[in-house]
């Protein structure tokens, strides 16, 4: 039954026109402008931005962002070289074969009148999300986790009508000694 | 001491040795340009600001120092925009600074208001807006920085009106540091080594050049390690004179357009030795048929040019000059005379070569007027170029005997950079003759810059190679379009013409007439049409106490060979026609 469910949900399923995606996460100074040197960047050599998220690090002069790209290892390769020129790139670092966290956050808005109400509460249940807002016709949904977890509870939600969704895009994190500071 | 934003950038300025700055003053920089009226850097006036980002770039070129221009803001800025591109592609070192509108106006759409770092950020290396003037010593000392190390490039500083006109307590920052920036230059020990193995190992080496050699300063080294493992040197557009051209080692131009013995080389090496060059679409051809059975060494400064569109195997990331000694400390003695023998065959076979006009009337041969010009200044004379055919006739039948003599728009392919970029160089070389081969289409470009040149009293001599066509664009139509010359002809309603009803260019009314706007301008003016005319006419104006133009009428179907077709290998070469 819950196998059902996650193949429903997409998470056993291999698309076949499969594009790798990789993580990025860039130290940055935190100056106006820098947000579109880095997507000046990707749009002017053409790579592919999946997600991008950022903000301010425990040191008020540098940003973090961290960056999904699709596209296989060359792209990958271009895309941090190129990055890694822009003077305003103080360090780079990649998780490739690192053990590492990634969240993604969504706020997710979901038609529910009365009736709805508890089928939706033990599909939250089961995603570990928090319903945080409820109307007479609608609640919104809280969720955090990787990509393919929000990803699978978006399909999930899909049968009630989503009506409205916000997410924060990718940030990641490696485990343990490995950290990305100046 | 208390300055105000506009002389800090003119102390600023001085302190890092600025002897010229190319530009046109406007509204929101005159703060700045009431300072530099007082100041001993030399201001040259021009009449567009494309025209004075390519004579910083000529100045840069010429020199290896930071060439600088200045715009004011809107249309100011929008005009240095081709400047710069031009010297980003080629990694040339400038400073551009421009006007702004007032900080508090930003963003309203004012009188003159550009988003111009908006505009500049993709063609630059690094820009800045100063929103506070108590930043702008540092931002002109990083700017000079950044412009002028690691692989060079162009740096913009936009500076809003107000912020030239605020006080502050001023004192020179003697140091600076950026934590975010910081080039390799010392190759990794280990690569040098594995490629010392790969060039010891070597039958048929290849020494394949770029403009970085020259840009770094590195062409004594790259003629050491060329003697010392007797390899032979081929060379980009950009690294004309990276080696003399009468060097038993300098085999000549590659690529699109180069000769049938080099690319041959290239696709018959065992080992590639690629040296600040990029593997541009224009060098290699088709990618997978490019030099398929060579070993290849990478060495540059800027790591994202690894592996870019060539895998190579062994990437050595630094300043090329630190590399080759390096390198040429640990290269024992090698010989590889049948290899370098075979390359001269080849060259015998097909080298550059034209044929005379056999008509009744014949045209002055272009090849010839280049050939005549490099016997009369012996190949040591400053050439700038636009963009067609003519720049690759400059570059077959020019090869210098110095670095930084041969200026051109490789990367971006700028029409008009030819005659902003002579005056430029001659600035900073009035005694060298400065001479600028150019396209009847390239000219008309910039040629309002004619009144700088008159104004500062700089002799630069202009060659319009005048086939009355955009001749490289009319080449591609008469090759790959069916004869159908759309919008290349200069002398036809909307450009267009078929090769049945072209008349000889000599019958016709050229506009503009070159030789009374030479005049209009209190220049010399000399039309040729006949052979026996040139070499008079070089000698008068190589003697000239004025600029010069020659109009050369050339005939229109003169075509440039050997040719790579775009998208072919370079295999396919196309010796000539016949």
């Amino acid at each position: 039954m819950e196998s059902e469910i996650f193949v429903k949900a997409g998470l056993l399923m291999k698309d076949k026109n499969f594009e790798p995606k990789h993580t990025i996460s860039i130290l940055v100074e935190n100056k106006a402008g820098v947000l579109a040197r880095i997507s000046g960047l990707f749009s002017a050599r053409g790579f592919n931005i999946d997600s991008l998220a950022v903000g301010e690090t425990d040191d008020p002069t540098v940003s973090r962002m961290t960056i999904v790209v699709k596209g296989d290892e060359k792209i990958l390769e271009q895309v941090e070289k190129q990055l890694n020129k822009l003077v305003d790139v103080i360090k780079l670092g990649d998780y490739i074969e690192i053990p590492h966290l990634e969240r993604d956050l969504a706020l997710i808005k979901v038609k529910a009148d009365k009736n709805d109400r508890s089928e939706l509460l033990q599909i939250v249940d089961i995603f570990r999300a928090k319903i945080v807002d409820v109307a007479d016709h609608s609640v919104i949904i809280e969720v955090t986790g990787d990509e393919d977890k929000i990803e699978a509870l978006i399909r999930m939600l899909g049968s009630f009508g989503i009506l409205e969704m916000s997410r924060t895009g990718i940030v990641a994190m490696a485990r343990g000694n490995n950290s990305l500071t100046i | 001491m208390e300055k105000t934003g506009a002389e800090i950038i003119v102390e600023c300025l001085e302190r890092e040795g600025v002897e010229f700055i190319f530009g046109i003053p406007g509204g929101c920089n005159l703060p700045f340009f009431d300072k530099l009226y007082d100041s001993k850097i030399r201001l040259i006036l021009t009449r567009h600001e494309q025209g004075a980002s390519h004579m910083a770039d000529g100045y840069a070129r010429s020199t290896g120092k930071v060439g600088v221009c200045t715009a004011t803001s809107g249309p100011g800025a929008t005009n240095l925009v081709t400047g710069l591109a031009t010297a980003h592609m080629d990694s040339i070192p400038l400073v551009a600074i421009t006007g702004q509108v007032r900080t508090d106006v930003i963003g309203s759409d004012a009188f003159q208001e550009a988003d111009a770092i908006g505009c500049t950020r993709p063609v630059t290396k690094h820009n800045y807006l100063v929103k506070d003037v108590k930043d702008l010593a540092h931002v002109i000392r990083e700017a000079f920085y950044i412009a002028s190390t690691g692989r060079p490039g162009p740096v913009h500083i936009d500076v809003p009106v107000d912020i030239q006109r605020a006080k502050i307590e001023f004192s020179y920052p003697e140091k600076i540091s950026i934590r975010s920036y910081s080039p390799t230059i010392k190759g990794h020990p280990l690569q040098i080594k594995k490629a010392l193995e790969l060039i010891k190992a070597a039958e048929r080496p290849l020494l394949y050049v770029g403009g970085g050699t020259i840009l770094s300063g590195a062409t004594k080294e790259l003629r050491t390690l060329a003697e010392k493992a007797n390899i032979p040197v081929a060379t980009t557009l950009m690294a004309n004179g990276a080696m003399p051209f009468d060097h038993p080692l300098y085999l000549g131009p590659l690529g699109m357009h180069g000769k049938y013995s080099t690319n041959t080389a290239m696709q018959k090496c065992d080992l590639m030795i690629s040296c600040g060059a990029r593997f541009d679409d224009r060098v290699t051809g088709k990618l997978s048929s490019f030099s398929p059975h060579s070993k290849k060494i990478h060495f540059d400064i800027d790591p994202a040019n690894i592996g870019k569109s060539v895998a190579v195997d062994v990437p050595v990331v630094g300043d090329l000059k630190t590399v080759l000694k390096e390198l040429n400390d640990q290269m024992p003695e090698k010989n590889h005379k049948p290899w370098i023998e075979q390359i001269k065959e080849w060259d015998k076979k097909h080298p550059f070569s034209y044929k005379e006009d056999q008509g009744k009337d014949p045209f002055i041969k272009p090849q010839y007027v280049i050939q005549e010009l490099h016997r009369l200044t012996k190949g040591e004379a400053i050439i700038t170029t636009g963009v067609g055919q003519h720049q690759m006739w400059a570059m077959q039948w020019y090869p210098c005997k110095y670095p930084r003599h041969f200026l051109t728009s490789g990367g971006l392919g700028t029409m008009g950079y030819g005659f902003p970029s002579s005056i430029g160089a001659k600035l900073a070389f009035p005694e060298k003759p400065v001479i600028c081969i150019d396209g009847d289409g390239s000219f008309q470009m910039t040629m309002s810059e004619m009144a700088t040149a008159i104004h500062e009293n700089v002799k630069v001599i202009v060659i319009i190679l005048n086939n009355y066509y955009l001749g490289m664009v009319r080449q591609w139509q008469e090759l790959f379009y069916k004869e159908r010359f759309s919008a290349s002809c200069l002398t036809a309603q909307g450009g267009r013409r078929t090769k049945e009803n072209e008349p000889d260019p000599r019958s016709l009314k050229y506009i503009p007439d070159f030789v009374k706007f030479a005049e209009a301008y209190g220049a010399l003016g000399l039309r040729l049409t006949h052979k026996e005319e040139v070499e008079g006419a070089l000698k008068q104006a190589l003697d000239s106490k004025v600029p010069v133009i020659l109009d050369v009428i050339i005939h229109p179907e003169e075509k440039v060979f050997p040719m790579v077709p775009a998208g072919a290998g370079l295999d396919d070469i196309i010796v000539d026609m016949a």
